[in-house]
């Protein structure tokens, strides 16, 4: 009753009641006192949602609410059971996602819309006496007034905003936009769909209505591993994480499953008290090597070596001494081993050539379909040649033989996998092989000395063909040379003692990564030892850390030929677990028409961002990295000598990467000429752009009329974490302050690119309005010049699912949007509807053109057998074929309102599919127009409603196969016509199962198997990636049709990646005696992992987190190098070089190998991060001291799996093999006190 | 009605001062107790408090305990005790001046920090300043009465306080009569005193009770695992008793009591 008289004590018997010897005592005071905590976590009612970008774990969450408040967040515990002998998979949730909530009410919520002040300024102005485009054209036509609000850009100096104002402003930049320049300058950039399926498509939804370009990220972050779309044809897929239970063998490659997988790390721990074996492969110590029964330290940016002396143990001891029946079988039907490669010579010496084609022979092995599509193998049943069943020559224009059978033309087959034994091969020839690692350089050299060419002797049939008499081998037979293994065949580079030196040998590996070579051989002689008992339970998991080097395809192909190898693939408990970045987005069917507005208009314009970025931040204009640095030693004869953005260049022209822009003329201008000369578009465009009247684009990306104009960037923080040469971006993009201190090639008098033209003065300020849509003031937002307040993860409706696990969750507005902010989906229906006020009049009903290139998935991806460039004549443009497709759409802009909310009519006609294959799906579009509603009046009066986010959601749920079980009937019907087989029964069970938005607000919900994954849902098996491959006997979606370990196009093999090989880190040379100051002598290589701290469910600027380290941006460095450079723990340093200069703190540690230091990516430079001395600016970012730099291998495009993707196949912006130099800090500045550099911050305050 | 400004201040105020200072803290205890604490920025910076606070603290502790002995303790006990009033004079000046400068050095240390420091400006509160502010002139002019007071070593001014103060607490209204023609200097600093009373309740000077009040039992305390039980009164004895006694009662049970 009384705080003070229950204080008052001094009267109670001071003999108190005791127990437990006197131990424990027991008191009787007032306990009211508790109610104060017992009210903190009281609360109204419990709302299920999740966290929505980035983060993998897809973990549900009971979010608490209490007076319309959120409280705070648990881990629910109510997931369906899957299978009998799993574990359960609760609780998931980490405590970054715990810490979510402390989000909605903090300071650095986004509570109104913000406008830069100047432009705010300006444009109340001119809206004065103008109209909002007549404005915004003015404003845009005055240098001055545009470059006083862009050069103000992170320098603070936001106002308020209404919606009204600042959707108004978006809209009017867009129309301009659209009209001046084309509609493709208008970009967008939202990563990771799945993790909030219905925001991400808010934003594309509206992009793809208007004609603007859809950036994809996965390839960005360079957590798209190229390697897997070479081998499997397919983007990334990979077991779910209860499938690590079932697996015998775990080998964790940099991989930190506690730390970055922390939901998922649960069946990691089951799995070794099952009695899994675990190896874990890791420079440092991560909190992953505690879990192993071996960890290997290999040196950074050398596993693909290591990966090689495992592979080389595995075929010597599993394949060549003894041939283990599994893995005979496996490797018989499932890869390319069987296939034959001709033999080409080069400079009297003979390398792997081509793929042998149906094509190459007489009478073309009776094939009229595709023959040049179609690989060739030796059939031991026939003793012939024959064109096995499943390559992409089959999936195309013909039905029922695209299928893994062992058949060839309805004949059974056995085919061989080599011509190793004296009957079996004509001769034996020397074929050589490029060696890569005499050009390590640095800390990665080794006392080694091999020559960059190794010849080996190979078994070979001579056959005769079109061209005459030719050499082919198998690919079995090509690939154990190249991993240097002795078959008898005598000859040089081959070896069958492990002791060696000898390029593949653990020997060899020991000296490049530091791992014994005993431990070598254990590790590879368990792995496949278990593979062959358990028929593939062998598991491989990988982080991104491997795949962030810029020959991470290297490391990819030495993992995955392990797990082929091995018959790990496509089997329960085995095969390539890659987490990184894609999570899975399930109900993809079902969305991406709502996403790409694929229901009004095709095709959507999609661009690949690395390249993008590359071209339109001018990090191009900084490369280091020469083609010929690259470049086999083999290669066959061509023009290679250009530079890297000039081979991106050739890609988007040959019609394999896409473009944004896409044609220097406006293609709403070019639409019209075609139109008014009476011609077909495409045909009007080929002979245009032959004749030279029509530019494409990236041939001149520092023209004013190419640049990006408009960049919308939600779900996203583009400059705070994932964008590569962060200060480029500064520098050319947005034309603010910025910390780049190398020289463009032009300064340096480096040779020029060929194909980009160069332009002496670098544009500084390409784009004229940058958009930022978060709920907290990222560092992207302070760089923005509007920033739109979002409803954050606990305040709008959405579906979230993941690569993790099999169930799909809702995120739901527990409350309504705090402050003025609104949903994603709210957000872009008000621009829209800004926008359908003001075009009509200034743009109306226009036809576009948009420029396709080849896509993987489509009829087209057999496109180009041969490379070959129209611009310098050597074939024909053939759009579609030789080029980019150039297709004309019609756009409506006077109602992308009405249509952004309506589901169209384009599915009604087309159908509904992907990936090869289509059905019809009317049926669901009557459900949803009866579940939704129909549109009652506009210009999409009668079609389903698409009102709020939960409409939206209904429409994925509906469409989607994994969601709707009448549609995944549907859709194995539709593959089964392709294969030839019955596949069906893997969802025939569901038939009448659908998934609505309540369902999965109840509970989680399994999602049901569909032909858009390789894997199924079943109560047998868990979800693994590739198992229909091998169980139902679909074709990879590559060439062969198999898992192809040996990628043949010209370019593969001009840049020595036919095979895998180990190819040390490149040099960027960034470190420069202009840039390095006297006395500042330690170097290190710069590696940005995934910290604990913060990203996936949070980020770094979390007041909860922080306070769990250091409290603001830190690097990691090892005691010895700490020491070299007078560095204690907790030190300010400072890292630097020509790309840019960072701050943070040091933390000292024996986790850390020297030569190396971590800074784990995505801290924020908004928090706690000092001027840096280098640069006079505030400290930057991971990226400051990164540059993204194009790999040519990954442009290849119009050649089966080696086909562009959006987020599924292109460039990919690595960033691991850059070095810093690391030096401690001497004074600490704040910048916090008012400089005169300040002055224009300060009135664009006013 | 007019009303003399010394009776107001050395008549009335006290009582005024002495009612808001128990009735406001106990009020503040109850209604928002944990709102009763020193609020320390030690967590916003580090450099500065050591010097500041323990000099401030180890003086102002000093000169209040000195306040409170020399004050009211009744002069017949200094007649008992048979010690000269300039003795006792003279170990004020020497031990409160001392005191004195050390907390004033401390209290200067302490404003400048709260002032320049911009991370614990922004969490300072008018309170909060204000008070520091106060007790800073309140020692300065403290200081500044030893002067006074080295004019008429006699110790006959001293007497003249000490028995004011304790008419005051024996409720002899006239008691403001006796301090009315000393030096202005000597009021302002009794003003003061009596505002900075006033105001405690309102300000972080309530953790000076949290000092006496602190739980020094628990430092005693018979054992180490604590459990607090929400019976008023401790259960008898034995209520529940071990297996075997059970049965054995039970088997004793038809035996009739002796």
């Amino acid at each position: 009753m009384s705080h003070l008289l229950d204080r008052l004590n001094f009267l109670q018997s001071t003999t108190l009641e005791q127990f437990s010897n006197g131990h424990g005592q027991v008191t009787r005071e007032n306990r009211d006192w508790e109610d104060t905590y017992r009210n903190r976590w009281r609360h109204d009612k419990v709302v299920r949602s999740t966290h929505g970008v980035n983060c993998t774990g897809s973990c549900s969450w009971k979010i608490y609410v209490k007076s319309g408040i959120v409280t705070w967040e648990t881990q629910q515990t109510d997931y369906p059971r899957t299978r009998a002998d799993l574990p359960n998979h609760e609780p998931r949730g980490c405590a970054r996602g715990a810490s979510y909530s402390w989000y909605l009410y903090s300071a650095n919520r986004v509570k109104n819309p913000l406008v830069r002040g100047r432009l705010m300024k300006i444009w109340r102005k001119m809206r004065e006496t103008m109209g909002p485009i007549a404005a915004w054209t003015k404003l845009q036509a005055d240098p001055v007034l545009r470059a006083s609000y862009v050069e103000t850009r992170g320098k603070g100096g936001f106002v308020r905003a209404t919606w009204d104002e600042a959707t108004e402003i978006t809209a009017a930049a867009n129309a301009y936009t659209a009209k001046t320049y084309g509609p493709d300058r208008v970009f967008g950039f939202s990563p990771i769909p799945a993790m909030s399926m219905v925001s991400y498509a808010a934003g594309s939804r509206y992009l793809s209505l208007m004609g603007g370009v859809c950036m994809s990220f996965y390839d960005w972050y360079c957590d798209l591993p190229p390697a897997s779309p070479m081998t499997w044809g397919e983007q990334t897929d990979v077991p779910e994480s209860a499938d690590w239970y079932n697996a015998g063998y775990l080998l964790l490659w940099g991989s930190n499953v506690p730390q970055t997988r922390t939901p998922d790390a649960h069946f990691y721990t089951e799995a070794r008290y099952k009695g899994t074996k675990s190896a874990v492969i890791c420079p440092d110590y991560s909190e992953a090597a505690k879990f192993g029964d071996v960890w290997l330290n290999a040196k950074q940016g050398t596993d693909a070596a290591l990966a090689m002396a495992f592979g080389h143990v595995i075929l010597r001891e599993f394949h060549l001494d003894r041939q283990s029946e599994y893995f005979e079988a496996y490797t018989r039907k499932y890869s390319d081993f069987p296939m034959l490669v001709k033999l080409e010579e080069k400079g009297g010496q003979m390398v792997p050539g081509r793929f042998l084609r149906a094509d190459d022979l007489d009478g073309k092995l009776g094939e009229d379909n595709n023959p040049a599509w179609k690989t060739v193998a030796f059939d031991g049943v026939s003793g012939g040649l024959v064109a096995p069943n499943g390559s992409i020559g089959y999936r195309w224009g013909e039905d029922g033989e695209w299928n893994l059978e062992e058949k060839a033309s309805e004949a059974d087959t056995s085919l061989k996998t080599s011509f190793i034994l004296e009957e079996d091969h004509d001769d034996v020839v020397g074929v050589d092989f490029p060696y890569f690692g005499g050009e390590a350089y640095g800390q990665f050299k080794t006392d080694a000395d091999h020559p960059d060419v190794l010849t080996r002797n190979i078994p070979v049939k001579r056959i005769k063909t079109a061209e005459g008499e030719i050499a082919v081998a198998t690919v079995f037979d090509l690939f154990c040379a190249n991993y240097g293994l002795d078959r008898g065949l005598n000859g040089q580079w081959v070896t069958s003692d492990y002791a060696d030196d000898m390029p593949g040998t653990p020997a060899w590996a020991e000296k490049i990564t530091g791992v014994p070579a005993d431990k070598i051989i254990h590790v590879a002689r368990e792995f496949a030892d278990n593979a062959e008992k358990t028929k593939g339970k062998s598991m491989i998991i990988i982080g991104a850390a491997m795949n962030h080097w810029f020959h991470m395809d290297m490391n990819y192909r030495g993992v995955i030929n392990m797990l082929v190898m091995c018959g790990c693939v496509g089997q329960s408990g085995g095969g390539w677990a890659h987490y990184v970045g894609q999570e899975k987005l399930r109900p993809q069917t079902g969305w991406q028409p709502l996403a790409f507005a694929l229901d009004w208009s095709r095709p959507p314009r999609h661009m690949n961002s690395t390249s993008a970025w590359y071209a339109h931040t001018d990090q191009w204009r900084y490369e280091t990295l020469r083609a010929d640095e690259i470049l086999s030693p083999t290669a066959p004869e061509g023009d290679w000598d250009i530079s890297l953005i000039d081979y991106n260049i050739r890609a988007e022209r040959m019609g394999w990467l896409p473009s944004a822009p896409q044609l220097k003329t406006n293609p709403l201008e070019v639409a019209k000429a075609a139109q008014a000369a009476g011609r077909d578009i495409p045909a009007y465009v080929a002979e245009n752009l032959k004749s030279g009247d029509l530019e494409m684009a990236c041939e001149d990306p520092d023209n004013p009329a190419n640049w990006p104009r408009n960049l919308f960037v939600w779900r996203s923080n583009l400059l705070g974490s994932s964008g590569k040469g962060h200060e480029y971006f500064l520098k050319h993009l947005l034309g603010t302050d910025n910390g780049v201190m190398g020289k463009d090639l032009g300064e340096e008098g480096a040779q020029l690119p060929k194909e980009a033209k160069w332009h002496d003065d670098a544009p500084r300020g390409k784009l004229d309005l940058l958009v930022t849509i978060d709920f907290r003031m990222s560092t992207t937002c302070v760089y923005s010049d509007i920033v739109l307040p979002t409803a954050s993860w606990y305040e709008k409706d959405d579906m979230n699912t993941s690569d993790m696990h099999p169930f799909i969750h809702p995120l739901q507005a527990a409350v309504d949007p705090a402050y003025e902010s609104k949903s994603d989906w709210d957000i872009f229906k008000s621009i829209a509807k800004k926008f359908q006020e003001i075009a009509p009049g200034y743009l109306d009903k226009e036809t576009d053109i948009v420029a396709l290139p080849i896509l993987h998935d489509t009829p087209a991806e057999i496109a180009q057998d041969q490379v070959k460039d129209w611009k310098k004549g050597e074939c024909d443009l053939i759009p579609g074929k030789t080029a980019p497709a150039f297709v004309a759409v019609e756009r409506d802009y006077t109602a992308i309102y009405d249509r952004f909310t309506a589901l169209g009519p384009l599915l009604d006609k087309l159908g509904n599919g992907s990936k090869g294959i289509s059905w019809d799906t009317q049926e669901e579009i009557d459900n949803l127009s009866a579940l939704n509603g129909v549109q009652p009046e506009g210009a999409a009066a009668g079609r389903p409603k698409i009102d709020t986010a939960i409409d939206a959601c209904e429409v994925i749920l509906m469409l989607a196969p994994e969601t709707n079980g009448n549609v995944a009937v549907k859709a194995w019907n539709a593959l089964g016509k392709a294969t030839g087989r019955a596949h069906a029964h893997l969802a025939a069970g569901e038939h009448h199962q659908k998934i609505r938005f309540h369902d999965i607000a109840a509970q989680p919900r399994k999602i049901i198997s569909s032909p858009t994954w390789s894997g199924i849902e079943s109560d047998k098996v868990s979800y693994n990636a590739g198992y229909t491959n091998v169980h139902e006997l679909i074709p990879w979606r590559t060439l062969t049709g198999r898992q192809q370990l040996y990628q043949d196009h010209l370019w593969m093999r001009a840049f020595g990646e036919g095979f895998m090989s180990y190819r040390p880190p490149v040099d960027l040379k960034t470190i420069t005696e202009d840039v390095q100051d006297d006395g500042d002598n330690l170097v290190l290589n710069f590696i940005t992992p995934h910290q604990k701290w913060g990203i996936h469910s949070t980020y770094t600027d979390n007041l909860l987190m922080l306070t769990l380290n250091r409290g603001g941006p830190v690097i990691w460095i090892s005691e010895n190098d700490a020491r070299s450079a007078g560095i204690v723990d907790n030190d300010w340093v400072e890292l630097y070089n020509t790309n840019g200069a960072l701050t943070a703190r040091a933390v000292v540690s024996q986790r850390i190998k020297d030569g190396t230091t971590f800074m784990y990516h995505a801290q924020e430079k908004i928090v706690n991060t000092p001027g840096s001395e280098k640069t006079g600016h505030r400290g930057g970012i991971h990226n400051s001291v990164t540059r993204a730099v194009l790999k040519p291998t990954h442009m290849i495009g119009g050649y089966a799996q080696q086909s562009y993707g959006f987020n599924y196949y292109g460039t990919v912006g690595s960033n691991r093999d850059e070095f810093v130099v690391v030096r401690k800090m001497k004074t600490i500045d704040w910048l916090d006190r008012e400089k005169s550099w300040n002055a224009p911050a300060q009135e664009a305050a006013e | 009605m007019f009303l003399d400004i010394d009776y107001f201040i050395f008549g009335i105020m006290p009582y005024i001062a002495l009612t808001v200072l128990i009735v406001g803290s106990i009020a503040r205890y109850e209604r928002d107790p944990f709102t009763w604490k020193s609020s320390s920025s030690q967590l916003l910076r580090r450099r500065q408090l050591f010097w500041g606070s323990v000099l401030f603290h180890v003086g102002i502790i000093t000169v209040f305990g000195g306040h409170l002995i020399g004050l009211f303790t009744p002069v017949w006990i200094l007649d008992a005790l048979g010690i000269p009033y300039a003795l006792k004079q003279w170990m004020a000046v020497l031990l409160g001046g001392t005191a004195g400068i050390a907390a004033l050095i401390g209290a200067t240390l302490l404003i400048h920090r709260r002032v320049t420091d911009p991370r614990i400006w922004q969490t300072t509160s008018f309170a909060d300043i204000g008070i520091l502010v106060l007790i800073w002139l309140q020692l300065f002019i403290g200081l500044g009465t030893i002067f006074l007071t080295l004019q008429h070593m006699d110790g006959a001014e001293m007497v003249r306080f000490m028995t004011w103060s304790q008419s005051v607490i024996l409720l002899n209204l006239n008691a403001w009569a006796m301090v009315v023609d000393v030096h202005w200097l000597y009021k302002a600093h009794i003003f003061l005193g009596l505002l900075i009373t006033i105001l405690f309740p309102f300000t972080r000077l309530v953790h000076m009770v949290s000092g006496f009040t602190a739980p020094f039992r628990y430092l005693l305390r018979p054992g180490y695992q604590i459990v607090r039980s929400r019976r008023q009164k401790a259960l008898p004895k034995h209520t529940v008793q071990p297996k075997a006694q059970a049965h054995a009662n039970a088997a004793a049970k038809p035996q009739p009591a002796e």
